[in-house]
C-alpha cells in the first residue's frame, strides 16, 4: 500500500484510537486505582471504631476501661411509613423528638442523600437490644456499636479527663480525625490521646445502583482491621485517689501526693472535681458542669497560684544556709513579730529567742524577716536588686515560678519575683529589702500550685533534689520521656537540707505543749515529717497550707494539701494530708485518729468560699 | 455528463455508515437512559425524562435524514454554499446578542421547549462552503491569496465562536488543518503544528530550558534527515544536547558542593536564555550557509526555530494572560501541575472513577452505581461516555470507539472514491469534525484531554447536536448516493 496523504491521515486515525483504547485500557483494567478509591462511591466504607486504650493505676487496677454503646444510625432514603409510637418506646424517646428528627431530615434531603446520620447516640445495651427485636418494623433505621469509657473506680475524674465527639475546631488543627470520631479532651485522656485512640479501620461493601449492599468487597480483603488503643499505665494509685477525693469532698483546694524517689504523683486530688460518672456522658452534663459556682472542671492542683504561706519558710531557711547569712545555730528573737521602723510583721505567742530548726518547728515570722534581710542586704551583692536576683534564682532552682514540666496539660507556671519586677513597682532603686519583707513567710507576690507545693516536699524529702512530677509509669506497649528519669538538683547544697527536716520532724512529733505547729498530724512510728502554713488572704479566711513526707528516712510519700480558708494550717490542711500518708503507709487509719478522720470526711467548708 | 444508472435503493445507498450511524445513536440512546436512571425506574419512552425527549429527537433527526436522502436535490448545496454560509455567520453573531445564556456562554436560540446552537450548523456550512471553494477548477493550497482565504472561511467562524464564549465547540475547526493536509498542505506545517504543542506542554510541565533544548534538538535534526547527514547528527550533535540536558542538575550540584549562597549567581542565572541566546548567535551562520547553497529547507528551518523560541518564550504570557481563569485550570489539572478533585479535577476525577469502575465486562445495564448517584455531572450530555464505560466495560467502550472508528474511516474512504472534488472534501470535513468531537471528548472523560464541553456525535443527549451530525452526515451520505445513481 502506498503510503499517500490518506493513507497516513487513516494511519493516524489509527495511533489516536490506539491511543484511547490504550489508555481506557489502563483504567479500566490495569490500574486498581480507580476501582479502589474512596471517592468510588458504589464502595460503601463502614468504619470500624477501636476501642481506645486502657487506663491503669499504678498497680494494675483500671481506672478508665471501655463498654459497648450503640448509636442509632438512620438512613432516610430507606426509611419507610413506620410506627413512631413504637419506635420511640423502644428508644425511650417522645414521639415528637423522632418527628422533629424525619423533618429535619427531609428538610436537608439533598445534603444528606444516601448517606446515614446518626439519630440517637450512645445507647445503652439493654436500650439497644429493645429496639434491635423490633428493627425489623424500621427498615432505614441500624444501630452502630462504639465502645466507649467505663470508669470503676470513683477516682480521678479531673485528672483522667473526658473525651467527646471531635468538633470543627479540633478537625482543623488536628490531622487523622474525621466528623464523628472521639478524642481525649482534658487530662490524660488528652496528653494521652496518641497512644489510647488507636486506627480507625474499615471494611468496604459494594451498593448496587439501587443502593442495596450487595456484599463485601472482594471477601473483605482489601479491609482494615482496626487497631486498639494503646493501654497506658499511670502513676496514680487508685485507692489513695478516692481517699483522698472522700477527705477533700465539701472543701475547696488540692490534695496532692508524690513518691519522692520517682516523681511519681501518687493523688492529684482538685476539689470540688467531676464526678467519673459524669465523663462517661459528658454532654449532658456539661451544663451542670458549667454552671457549678465552685468550678469543678478547674483543676486547681495545677492550675491555680496561691501564695505558699510558711511552708515558703523552708526555702528562705536552705537559701539562707546556703549563703551562710545564718547557721542551724543563728538565733533570733521574736516579741510578737518583727519591727522594722513604725512596722511589724506580726508572729504568734512562742518563746524567744529561737534557732533554726525551733523556727520551722514553731513557724516563727520574725526569724525569716531576719533571714529574707539577711539574704538581701547580703555584702556580696552589689544591691538589693542583685541580692533579688540570687534569690529568685534559687527559689527557681526548686522548681518555683515555672511549669514543672509534668504531663499533665494545662498546668500553670506561678510566680516568683525579680528585681525587675519591683523596680516596675516602687522604682528602679526606689524599694529595699523592707518593702518585700513579707516573700520571708511566704506572701506577697509568689505565686505557686500546690503541685510545685508537693514538690518542694519531695524535694526536701529526697534531701535536695526531686524528679518532675508526672502521671505516666513505663508499661509494656508505652515508654516515658527519659526526663522523667532524670534529677533535678536544687542550688542549696544537699548538706543544709538535714537541718531544715529535722525542723520539720520536730513540727510534727514534739508533743502538744512543746509550741510545734503540726503535732495534729503525728502518727505513731510513721516519723511523718511537715511545715504547716497558713497563705493570708485578704477575701475571707485564710488558706489551710500543709506539706509532709514520711518516713523520715527513706521517704516514701510526700504530700502536699492546700484547703482554701480553712485558716491555720493545722486545722485542716494538717489532718488531711496526715491521713493521707497514714492511709498510704499503713494502708488504714488507726484507731486513736478514727474521730479525727470522721471530722475530716465531715467538715463542710463551702459555705466560706465566696463565689462569684 | 449526467446519466442515471438505474441502481436501486439497496445499491445506491453507503448502508454500513447508515447500520454504523444507527448503532451509535441507539447506544446513546439507550445510555441516556441509563444515566439519568434514579432509584425509581421509569420507561424509556417517559417523555418526562431525557430519554423520552431524545427519542423525539432520533425520530424528527431520521426524518430529516430521509428529507436529505430523498427529497433534496445534492446538487443544491454547491450551489447554495455562499448563502449557506453567509446566513451562519449572521445566526452566529445575532445569538450573541439575541440568545439565552446557559453556563456562562451565549451560544443557543431557545424557541419555546426548543434550543439549538448555530455552532452546529455552521461546522455544516463552513464544510460545505470549504468543499464548493477548494474543488473550483484552478485552486491550488500552495497559492498564497487561495489559502489566505480558505485560511478566513476557517477562522472567521471560529473567532464568533470564541466570542460566544463556546471555545470548545471552536477548537473543533482545527480539525480541518487534516483535510488541508490530504487536499495538498505541506506535511511540514502539520508537523510543525505539532511541535507547537510539545513545546507548550514541555514549557509548563519540566521547563523553559528543556523545551529550548527540545527545538534545537527537532530543528537539527530535521535538517539533517532532509540532507541525509545522519552519522554527523549522532556524533556531535547528539551527546552535546544529552550534557547539556544535565546542566541543570550539575549546577546544582556544584552549587550543593561548594555551598553557594541561596541567592548566587548560580541559582539565579537563567539557563534558557543563555541557551536561546547562544543559538541565536548562531544562526547568522546558518543563515549564510542557506544563502550560499540556495537552500528553502534551511531558511524554513531557521524562521520555524526562532517562530519556536519566541512561542517558548511567550508561554507563560499566553497561559496566565491569554487564556481564562477556568481555561488555565483545566489544563493545570491534566498536566497534573496542580491537584484540585473537589474543584476542576472533580468531573474528571469522578468521570475517571466511573469508566474505571467497569472493569472488563461493566457492571452491567442500569448497574452502574457511579453514573446513576449523579456523581458524574454532565453525564447525559457530555459526559455520557461514563455510563459507557462503566456498565459495558472496557468491552463496551472499546466497541463504541471502534464503531466511530470504523464511521470515520468509511467516511475517508468514500471521500477517496469519488471522483467528483467536493464530495471528497467534504467528506473529509465530515471525518475531521467527527474526529476532533470523538478525541476531545473521550480524550476528556478519561483524563487525556482538558475539560472541553463538547458532545459526543450521535451519542450525546440533545436534539440540537443529534440534527446537526445526522445532517452533517446524511448530506455526506447523499452526496455519494446521488454519484452511484448517476455515476457508474
Amino acid at each position: 500500500m502506498k503510503l499517500d496523504k490518506s493513507n497516513k491521515l487513516k494511519l493516524g486515525l489509527a495511533v489516536a484510537v490506539a491511543v484511547l483504547l490504550g489508555r481506557l485500557f489502563v483504567i479500566q483494567i490495569i490500574d486498581e486505582k480507580y476501582k479502589i478509591d474512596a471517592s468510588n462511591n458504589s464502595m460503601v466504607y463502614a468504619m470500624v471504631y477501636p476501642p481506645r486504650g486502657i487506663i491503669d493505676d499504678r498497680n494494675g487496677k483500671i481506672l478508665v476501661g471501655n463498654k459497648i454503646a450503640y448509636d442509632l444510625l438512620v438512613t432516610p432514603k430507606e426509611v419507610e411509613e413506620f410506627d413512631t409510637l413504637a419506635l420511640s418506646n423502644a428508644l425511650g424517646v417522645t414521639e415528637d423528638f423522632i418527628k422533629e428528627k424525619m423533618e429535619g431530615y427531609y428538610r436537608n434531603r439533598r445534603r444528606i442523600g444516601y448517606q446515614s446520620v446518626v439519630m440517637l447516640k450512645q445507647m445503652t445495651p439493654e436500650r439497644y437490644m429493645k429496639f434491635a427485636e423490633i428493627s425489623y418494623k424500621f427498615p432505614g433505621f441500624r444501630g452502630q456499636a462504639r465502645s466507649i469509657r467505663e470508669y470503676p473506680y470513683n477516682a480521678g475524674g479531673n485528672l483522667l479527663g473526658y473525651v467527646s465527639e471531635v468538633d470543627a475546631d479540633f478537625l482543623e488543627r488536628h490531622e487523622g480525625y474525621s466528623a464523628g470520631d472521639y478524642a481525649g479532651k482534658t487530662g490524660i485522656e488528652a496528653t494521652c490521646e496518641e497512644y489510647l485512640k488507636g486506627e480507625k479501620g474499615y471494611n468496604i461493601y459494594l451498593r448496587n445502583s439501587h443502593n442495596k449492599i450487595e456484599g463485601r468487597y472482594r471477601d473483605g480483603e482489601m479491609d482494615k482491621e482496626a487497631v486498639p488503643g494503646k493501654d497506658i499505665t499511670t502513676t496514680i494509685d487508685a485507692d489513695l485517689q478516692h481517699y483522698g477525693q472522700m477527705l477533700m469532698q465539701n472543701k475547696v483546694g488540692s490534695l496532692v501526693a508524690i513518691e519522692p524517689a520517682t516523681g511519681e504523683i501518687l493523688t492529684l486530688v482538685s476539689s470540688p472535681g467531676i464526678d467519673v460518672d459524669m465523663l462517661a456522658d459528658i454532654g449532658s452534663h456539661y451544663n451542670d458542669i458549667l454552671a457549678n459556682p465552685y468550678k469543678p472542671m478547674f483543676n486547681r492542683a495545677v492550675q491555680s497560684a496561691y501564695p505558699p504561706g510558711s511552708v515558703f519558710k523552708l526555702v528562705n531557711a536552705l537559701i539562707g544556709l546556703q549563703e551562710g547569712v545564718i547557721t542551724p545555730d543563728t538565733e533570733y528573737p521574736c516579741s510578737m513579730g518583727y519591727h522594722f521602723g513604725k512596722n511589724r510583721l506580726g508572729c504568734h505567742d512562742h518563746r524567744s529567742p529561737l534557732d533554726l530548726e525551733e523556727s520551722i518547728m514553731m513557724s516563727c515570722n520574725a526569724y525569716y524577716c531576719y533571714v529574707l534581710r539577711n539574704l538581701l542586704e547580703n555584702d556580696r551583692y552589689g544591691s538589693v536588686a542583685e541580692a533579688m536576683d540570687a534569690w529568685n534564682r534559687y527559689v527557681r532552682s526548686f522548681g518555683f515560678g515555672s511549669r514543672l514540666g509534668s504531663d499533665f496539660p494545662s498546668e500553670l507556671g506561678g510566680f516568683i519575683p525579680d528585681s525587675k519586677y519591683y523596680d516596675k513597682i516602687y522604682g528602679k532603686g526606689r524599694w529595699k529589702a523592707t518593702n518585700v519583707i513579707s516573700l520571708s513567710i511566704g506572701q506577697g507576690e509568689i505565686g505557686c500550685t500546690p503541685l510545685h507545693l508537693a514538690n518542694l516536699c519531695a524535694t526536701v524529702a529526697n534531701r535536695g533534689y526531686y524528679f518532675i512530677p508526672h502521671l505516666l509509669k513505663d508499661s509494656e506497649e508505652v515508654t516515658i520521656d527519659s526526663k522523667y528519669k532524670e534529677r533535678h538538683y536544687t542550688l542549696v547544697d544537699t548538706s543544709y537540707f538535714p537541718e531544715v527536716v529535722e525542723g520539720m520532724y520536730r513540727a510534727v512529733n514534739s508533743g502538744y505543749a512543746s509550741g510545734a505547729t503540726a503535732t495534729i498530724a503525728a502518727v505513731e512510728g510513721l516519723d511523718i515529717c511537715g511545715k504547716t502554713g497558713t497563705a493570708q488572704n485578704p477575701h475571707g479566711d485564710d488558706h489551710s497550707v500543709f506539706i509532709c513526707f514520711a518516713p523520715k528516712d527513706n521517704p516514701e510519700i510526700a504530700v502536699a494539701a492546700y484547703v482554701e480558708n480553712g485558716s491555720f494550717g493545722a486545722r485542716w490542711a494538717a489532718p488531711l494530708a496526715s491521713l493521707l500518708v497514714e492511709k498510704y503507709l499503713r494502708g488504714e487509719i488507726g484507731e486513736g485518729r478514727k474521730a479525727l478522720e470522721q471530722r475530716m470526711l465531715e467538715g463542710n467548708l463551702l459555705d466560706k468560699v465566696k463565689t462569684d | 455528463m449526467e446519466r442515471f444508472t438505474g441502481r436501486r435503493l439497496k445499491d445506491t445507498l453507503d448502508w454500513p455508515l447508515i447500520i454504523c450511524y444507527l448503532l451509535l445513536v441507539f447506544i446513546g440512546w439507550v445510555n441516556i437512559y441509563a444515566s439519568v436512571q434514579s432509584a425509581e425506574p421509569s420507561s424509556i419512552f417517559d417523555f418526562d425524562t431525557r430519554s423520552g425527549k431524545q427519542f423525539i429527537w432520533m425520530i424528527t433527526a431520521f426524518a430529516l435524514a430521509a428529507l436529505i436522502l430523498f427529497v433534496i436535490n445534492a446538487r443544491v448545496y454547491e450551489s447554495l454554499s455562499v448563502p449557506i454560509y453567509i446566513a451562519t455567520l449572521a445566526l452566529l453573531v445575532a445569538v450573541i446578542f439575541l440568545g439565552v445564556e446557559v453556563k456562562g456562554s451565549r451560544s443557543w436560540f431557545e424557541f419555546g421547549p426548543v434550543r439549538f446552537q448555530p455552532a452546529e450548523i455552521s461546522k455544516i456550512s463552513t464544510s460545505i462552503m470549504l468543499a464548493t471553494m477548494m474543488s473550483q477548477y484552478g485552486y491550488k493550497i500552495g497559492n498564497l491569496r487561495n489559502f489566505i482565504v480558505t485560511a478566513a472561511v476557517i477562522l472567521i467562524p471560529m473567532v464568533i465562536i470564541v466570542a460566544q464564549s463556546e471555545t470548545g465547540s471552536a477548537l473543533v475547526y482545527t480539525g480541518f488543518i487534516f483535510m488541508l493536509y490530504r487536499e495538498g498542505l505541506s506535511g511540514w506545517l502539520l508537523f510543525m503544528a505539532g511541535v507547537a504543542i510539545v513545546l507548550f506542554i514541555l514549557t509548563l510541565t519540566v521547563s523553559p530550558y528543556a523545551s529550548v533544548l527540545v527545538l534545537i534538538c527537532i530543528a537539527t535534526l530535521c535538517n539533517t534527515l532532509y540532507s541525509g547527514k545522519m552519522r554527523r547528527w549522532l556524533t556531535v550533535v547528539l551527546p552535546f544536547v544529552l550534557v547539556l540536558a544535565f546542566l541543570p542538575w550539575g549546577l546544582r550540584e556544584i552549587g550543593g558542593m561548594t555551598g553557594a549562597a541561596e541567592d548566587s549567581l548560580l541559582y539565579r542565572v537563567r539557563l534558557e536564555y543563555v541557551l536561546a541566546g547562544l543559538s541565536l548567535c548562531s544562526i547568522p551562520y546558518f543563515a549564510l550557509r542557506a544563502y550560499r547553497e540556495r537552500n528553502t529547507f534551511k531558511w524554513v528551518s531557521i524562521v520555524s526555530f526562532i517562530a519556536g523560541l519566541v512561542l517558548v518564550f511567550s508561554v507563560d504570557f499566553i497561559f496566565h494572560d491569554v487564556l481564562q481563569d477556568h481555561q488555565r485550570k483545566r489544563i493545570e489539572v491534566l498536566l497534573g501541575l496542580k491537584d484540585d478533585p473537589t474543584g476542576v479535577g472533580y468531573n474528571v476525577n469522578q468521570s475517571m472513577i466511573a469508566i474505571g469502575s467497569g472493569g472488563f465486562l461493566g457492571k452491567g445495564f442500569l448497574k452502574g452505581t457511579q453514573t446513576t448517584y449523579g456523581f458524574v455531572p454532565e453525564q447525559s450530555t457530555d459526559f455520557i461516555f461514563c455510563t459507557i464505560g462503566e456498565e459495558w466495560g472496557f468491552a463496551g467502550s472499546a466497541s463504541v470507539i471502534l464503531l466511530y472508528a470504523f464511521l470515520i474511516l468509511r467516511v475517508i474512504q468514500d471521500a477517496e472514491r469519488s471522483r467528483e472534488a467536493f464530495t471528497r472534501i467534504y467528506g473529509y470535513c465530515v471525518a475531521c469534525c467527527i474526529f476532533m468531537h470523538l478525541f476531545i471528548n473521550i480524550g476528556m472523560t478519561i483524563g487525556i484531554m482538558p475539560v472541553i464541553g463538547i458532545p459526543l456525535p450521535f451519542v450525546s443527549y440533545g436534539g440540537s447536536s443529534l440534527w446537526a451530525f445526522t445532517v452533517m452526515l446524511f448530506i455526506f451520505i447523499a452526496l455519494v448516493r446521488y454519484e452511484r445513481r448517476y455515476f457508474s
